[in-house]
């Protein structure tokens, strides 16, 4: 077949030009389908509480990913400074994973345990309160606006569609998990969740702390 | 990766390299000048159908066999691992390793001296500034003058103590601080009273009769841990009432709340974070914040 035939034929185009892109795809995404490391979740993770999935959904709706990244790279400089490099297999509960592109903050997938809880609550607030230097917007109105539990059951459901597995009996208990606790209750228990997989292959690295620069 | 992807994978990454020189060396015949490719634009415009430039035809082949030759040390053609073993993780942990050498090195030298006396090297101090930047900042502040609730470590006022001893328990171990809430406990005239008086200590002009009330009261409910002149307690971490230095603010509003619901205070333990050295040089760092003249 020559090209003048290819090229002059909307049809012959068409079917052409997407079978190339077929091929392509096929190519890099498929093989990564079939990746156990990439598609099941890292050994002892536990799917998020009714509390951590409403919180994560404040920090998708306050648009927190597009200062702060949820990956470690594998590089000595980042597993000095957060601990354990990310890996695929931690964000296979997540719709849409975090991973995020931009740091005008730090990191934030291992910033669980590294502060208080009370820390958090005057930090999201006026973050200029304990950290003088940060350029961090304040979150005060999440303190006035309380969870609603058939938001976090329907969420819940969702999540178990595509694979996060949640029982019925989960689900159902999500509502008085939830009672009381304002938006930023939950954001705060999401942050506090964000921790290296118990199993992380570089645990030993994380007990480190950088001597080097300051941050 | 099962036995079947890793082939089908082989099977692409090698096919590609076949088909990419087949399709080079299949459009390479010819020679320049000759024929064209048939278009015809404004009636006599015509496109040579030329082979590609010699010098062009090399460095592709150079690119391919540099693929082949990658493939054949580095990880890529399916599951075959590359004739050099490298791996991300192994680099990772190599460069780990070089890095905590080079900070063993460094903290070697400050090994088997103490605190004070770090405390006055420069060398151990910008160490030990570089600890603290990294895992005390957060809270105490990169000038480690505090927040609202997060003290000062930078001036001669301490909850638990100010001496290298009390600072290197503090990091390792960390603390606690409680203050009970007392709503409800104490009635309202009597608690307005006691507000004035925690507020106003050391000012004469307090009335001597609200004075009178809120000691009675600070008897019974605050003496035993704040002692029974105000002074504090170092030992549990109850702040001294008597300075001008508050913790959690010193404003009427801030006194009334911290009475009425109390507050806590957490300082995390360090002896997982931190190696006994580090926390060593970060509390000489600190202990020398408030050894420095004029602060």
């Amino acid at each position: 077949m020559n090209h003048e035939r290819i090229e002059k034929s909307v049809g012959w185009l068409a079917v052409l030009t997407a079978l190339a892109i077929s091929f392509g795809g096929f190519v890099e995404i498929v093989p990564l389908m079939v990746q156990q490391s990439k598609t099941q979740p890292a050994p002892g993770m536990k799917p998020r509480s009714p509390l951590e999935v409403a919180g994560r959904d404040v920090y998708l709706r306050e648009g927190c990913y597009n200062c702060h990244s949820q990956m470690v790279r594998s590089l000595a400089e980042e597993v000095l400074r957060y601990g354990p490099a990310g890996q695929a297999s931690e964000s296979v509960w997540d719709h849409p994973f975090q991973w995020g592109s931009k740091r005008t903050g730090p990191d934030l997938s291992r910033v669980g345990g590294r502060y208080s809880d009370d820390w958090h609550r005057i930090h999201l607030l006026n973050p200029r309160d304990v950290v003088p230097e940060s350029n961090m917007p304040g979150y005060p109105w999440l303190a006035e606006e309380s969870l609603k539990g058939e938001d976090v059951q329907a969420e819940m459901r969702a999540l178990s569609r595509v694979g996060v597995p949640y029982s019925k009996a989960d689900i159902a208990a999500a509502p008085e998990a939830v009672l009381g606790k304002t938006k930023l209750d939950a954001l705060i228990a999401f942050l506090q969740s964000l921790r290296a997989p118990p199993a992380a292959p570089q645990a030993a690295a994380a007990t480190t702390s950088a001597t080097g620069e300051g941050s | 990766m099962s036995n079947f992807w890793h082939w089908v994978v082989v099977a692409i990454v090698v096919g590609s390299f076949i088909g990419t020189m087949w399709l080079l060396f299949a459009n390479a015949r010819g020679k320049a000048g000759e024929g064209d490719t048939g278009h015809v634009w404004d009636d006599d415009l015509r496109e040579y159908n030329n082979p590609l430039p010699r010098w062009w035809l090399n460095v592709f082949v150079a690119t391919t066999v540099f693929g082949a030759l990658y493939l054949t040390f580095y990880p890529g053609l399916g599951n075959f691992a590359g004739r050099l073993g490298w791996t991300e993780q192994k680099q990772l942990h190599e460069r780990l390793d070089a890095l905590k050498a080079q900070r063993d090195r460094q903290l070697a030298k400050f090994h088997d001296r103490d605190v004070a006396s770090l405390a006055t090297d420069p060398a151990a101090r910008t160490l030990g500034r570089n600890v603290f930047l990294n895992n005390c900042a957060g809270c105490h502040g990169a000038d480690a003058h505090g927040a609202l609730g997060f003290p000062n470590l930078s001036d001669k006022d301490w909850l638990y103590g100010g001496t290298p001893e009390a600072i290197v328990a503090s990091v390792t171990h960390g603390r606690n601080g409680q203050m009970p809430a007392f709503n409800g406990a104490i009635d309202a005239p009597t608690f307005d009273a006691l507000v004035r008086y925690v507020q106003h200590w050391n000012d004469p002009k307090l009335d001597a009769s609200v004075r009178e009330q809120a000691q009675k009261q600070f008897a019974i409910t605050c003496a035993a841990c704040h002692g029974p002149d105000g002074h504090g307690n170092q030992v549990i971490g109850a702040p001294n009432l008597t300075d001008t230095i508050w913790l959690h603010g010193g404003t009427r509003e801030r006194i009334r709340e911290t009475i009425l619901f109390g507050r806590r205070s957490a300082m995390p333990a360090h002896e997982k974070i931190l190696s006994p050295d580090e926390i060593k040089l970060v509390s000489a760092y600190v202990y020398s914040l408030s050894q420095q003249p004029g602060e």
